[in-house]
């Protein structure tokens, strides 16, 4: 019985050994289901914003995952910032950041509007639920701070997407994210937000090979890789969620 | 013997006798031999197999599990088919050996699950160790955050012997501990007045969703599965088994069930397909969302509920008792798999955990994952078989002794 069980994993293991063999330097395309990159729920603020011809002020809070430590530069809020740039590109666009490390949704909630007031921003784009996740926050209390903290920033005057959390298939099997998940989506749509859904997008990700986020890889070169496309997909989706079209833009313009 | 013993031997006994109780159902009943009812074998080993799927990551063999298709789960598969052998074993021994010696076996049993689920929770910390001390991922950084409990074993490892520490998958068996604990004041109250019974549990489920019940965990939240609702399910199991399901023959049989099952188990499919088909969102209508969501596990949500009765209603009307491919072959390894559910649980998680390792340090591509799945449970049933044979040769060898005991705890106790 056992020698059958060790042998079926090192027959596994050496068939899944040959697969991993693949080319991993491959120009990347970043694809994503067009499900994915728009939402039925409205950004008005950000419409208006971008046909008076901006600014565009965007604030993304979030956590460590909203950020690579050591390449700030690189991460998917200023690729963001790249990409509205260079997609619209007779709007003024910023992109600013507020990290909140180790807070729960609970924890960021009662700030978040006068933040949004404070930065005069157009869009709040609010990453949360990890470490809710990871401390097992009550998912009743969840949902309360995420309602909290969008009804503050919907009274603070500006536009919001809720982004989930990333894909992690490494700690899959030690923290459960679907039940914070659902809750995010259940708040979206009584407020009639979008949701940035990162989860699925990454999923969709490694399914597909685009990336392969289990690698044990040290250093930052996959982060980075991930964060660009994250942040071309975030820029696609704020974009089509507030119903823009950039060739419309540039024809009135000139 | 008591009637109450016809009955629920009659409820046992139906499958091997169903032919022969046309002719002389009132004579034979007394002196058959303990038949095994082999749908619950069988649908508890399907309940098994679809938990140690759903314990890995989603793969291709993911969208075979019922709960991409309705709003329950294999859970409660589990748990209803836990209550009902539970009844049906250590209610005979209460019945023949008295409430002290049932009690202990119960004890002894729930003595077991703890075990058992202390063994996973090493075999989870050596896993977690393992990444915490291999995996340092720029991109992760915030999500190894759950390491940080490393950092405190000893009060992480006290917290997990109190059953209030347990990480993600690893909550059924606790559950089923702490359902066990207090069977056995519930099955003396059941064998007197099972009606009574289940009218109590349904009461407290009632007090647990309004006055929100709930055991600590540690270090934040609840039980994943709240033992003060779920209890309604195991209990409702018991009662089934206590004569219960015969009393329901009639409901069960009507067409009106059949329509009212059907209709609601396509209603829960659409809900389920919006889930999966966001473009059918907006189909949905915005109130039917807003009364249903969210659909609360935690807690057995009533949609959950209702949508597991549609299905076990189904489930006994299109497949009898006497049906003849419980017999097949190709079903065997289900049912050996359901016969030993503590044991092939816990191989299960523990594939599970071998499973997402071999993803994790190999390639997690849909090849690998599928070969993965499928072994897995050909493991399982392997391991089954092993376990049927042992007994089979361990009770030639003269333990006749004392059959009634032996034969209980295989037979039943079982998850």
């Amino acid at each position: 019985m056992r020698a059958g069980l060790a042998s079926v994993l090192i027959a596994l293991a050496a068939s899944s050994a040959a697969v991993s063999a693949r080319a991993d330097d491959r120009p990347r395309s970043c694809d994503v289901s067009a499900y994915l990159l728009t939402s039925d729920s409205p950004l008005p603020r950000v419409a208006s914003a971008v046909k008076a011809g901006g600014p565009l002020n965007i604030l993304v809070v979030g956590g460590r995952s909203s950020t690579i430590s050591g390449a700030e530069s690189e991460a998917y809020p200023a690729k963001l910032q790249a990409a509205l740039r260079e997609k619209l590109p007779t709007v003024p666009v910023n992109v600013s950041m507020e990290l909140t490390p180790r807070k729960t949704a609970g924890d960021i909630a009662p700030s978040l509007g006068k933040l949004a007031e404070a930065k005069k921003s157009t869009l709040v784009v609010w990453q949360t639920g990890v470490v809710d996740a990871i401390r097992s926050v009550d998912v009743d209390d969840f949902r309360e701070a995420l309602d909290q903290g969008v009804t503050a920033l919907q009274r603070a005057g500006t536009d919001i997407v809720l982004m989930n959390m990333q894909y992690s298939p490494r700690t899959e099997t030690m923290v459960s994210m679907a039940s914070y998940i659902d809750n995010m989506r259940i708040v979206a749509q009584q407020h009639d937000v979008p949701v940035f859904d990162r989860f699925t997008i990454m999923n969709q990700w490694n399914e597909s090979g685009e990336f392969d986020l289990f690698s044990p890889v040290h250093g930052a070169s996959l982060a980075k890789r991930v964060h660009s496309c994250l942040g071309r997909a975030l820029s696609t989706f704020v974009i089509k969620t507030a119903r823009i079209n950039p060739a419309e833009l540039g024809t009135r313009r000139r | 013997m008591p009637p109450v013993t016809d009955q629920v031997v009659a409820a046992r006994t139906r499958a091997a006798l169903a032919s022969v109780t046309r002719e002389a159902p009132v004579i034979l009943i007394p002196t058959v031999p303990r038949e095994r009812e082999l749908r619950l074998d069988l649908f508890r080993g399907l309940a098994l197999w679809l938990i140690f799927i759903d314990h890995l990551p989603p793969n291709l063999l993911s969208w075979l599990t019922i709960r991409n298709y309705g709003f329950s789960d294999a859970t409660e598969i589990f748990i209803f088919i836990s209550g009902y052998t539970a009844a049906l074993v250590y209610g005979r021994a209460m019945r023949e050996r008295g409430f002290v010696i049932a009690a202990a076996r119960i004890l002894k049993r729930v003595w077991q699950i703890y075990v058992a689920h202390i063994f996973l929770f090493t075999i989870f910390l050596a896993e977690v160790s393992y990444v915490a001390s291999s995996f340092e991922n720029p991109l992760y950084t915030e999500e190894m955050g759950i390491l940080d409990f490393l950092k405190q074993p000893d009060v992480t490892i006290v917290q997990a012997l109190l059953l209030k520490f347990r990480p993600v998958n690893m909550d059924v068996l606790p559950l089923y501990v702490a359902l066990m604990l207090f069977f056995p004041p519930v099955l003396l109250v059941m064998q007197r007045k099972a009606d009574l019974g289940l009218a109590l549990s349904v009461g407290l489920y009632a007090l647990t969703r309004w006055f929100d019940l709930a055991l600590p965990a540690y270090p934040n939240g609840v039980w994943f599965f709240n033992p003060f609702a779920w209890q309604l399910l195991f209990v409702f199991g018991a009662w089934c088994a206590l004569g219960g399901a015969k009393r329901m023959s009639r409901i069960l049989s009507s067409s009106a069930t059949l329509w009212i099952c059907t209709a609601y188990l396509l209603f829960a499919f659409y809900t389920t397909l919006t889930w999966h088909v966001p473009q059918l969102n907006h189909l949905m209508p915005h109130i039917a969302e807003q009364w249903m969501y969210p659909i609360d596990k935690t807690n057995l949500d009533l949609l959950r509920f209702i949508h597991f009765l549609a299905l076990a209603a189904l489930a006994v009307r299109f497949l009898p008792g006497n049906w003849p491919g419980l017999a097949s072959p190709w079903l065997r390894p289900l049912i050996l798999c359901g016969q030993h559910s503590l044991q092939i649980f816990c191989i299960g998680v523990f594939l599970a955990f071998a499973g997402q390792f071999i993803l994790a340090e190999y390639s997690g591509d849909t090849t690998t994952h599928f070969i993965i799945s499928v072994c897995g449970i050909l493991i399982m049933s392997a391991a089954a078989w092993v376990f049927s044979w042992y007994k089979r040769v361990a009770g030639k060898g003269g333990s006749r002794a004392k059959p009634a005991d032996s034969d209980a705890d295989l037979a039943g106790g079982g998850t």
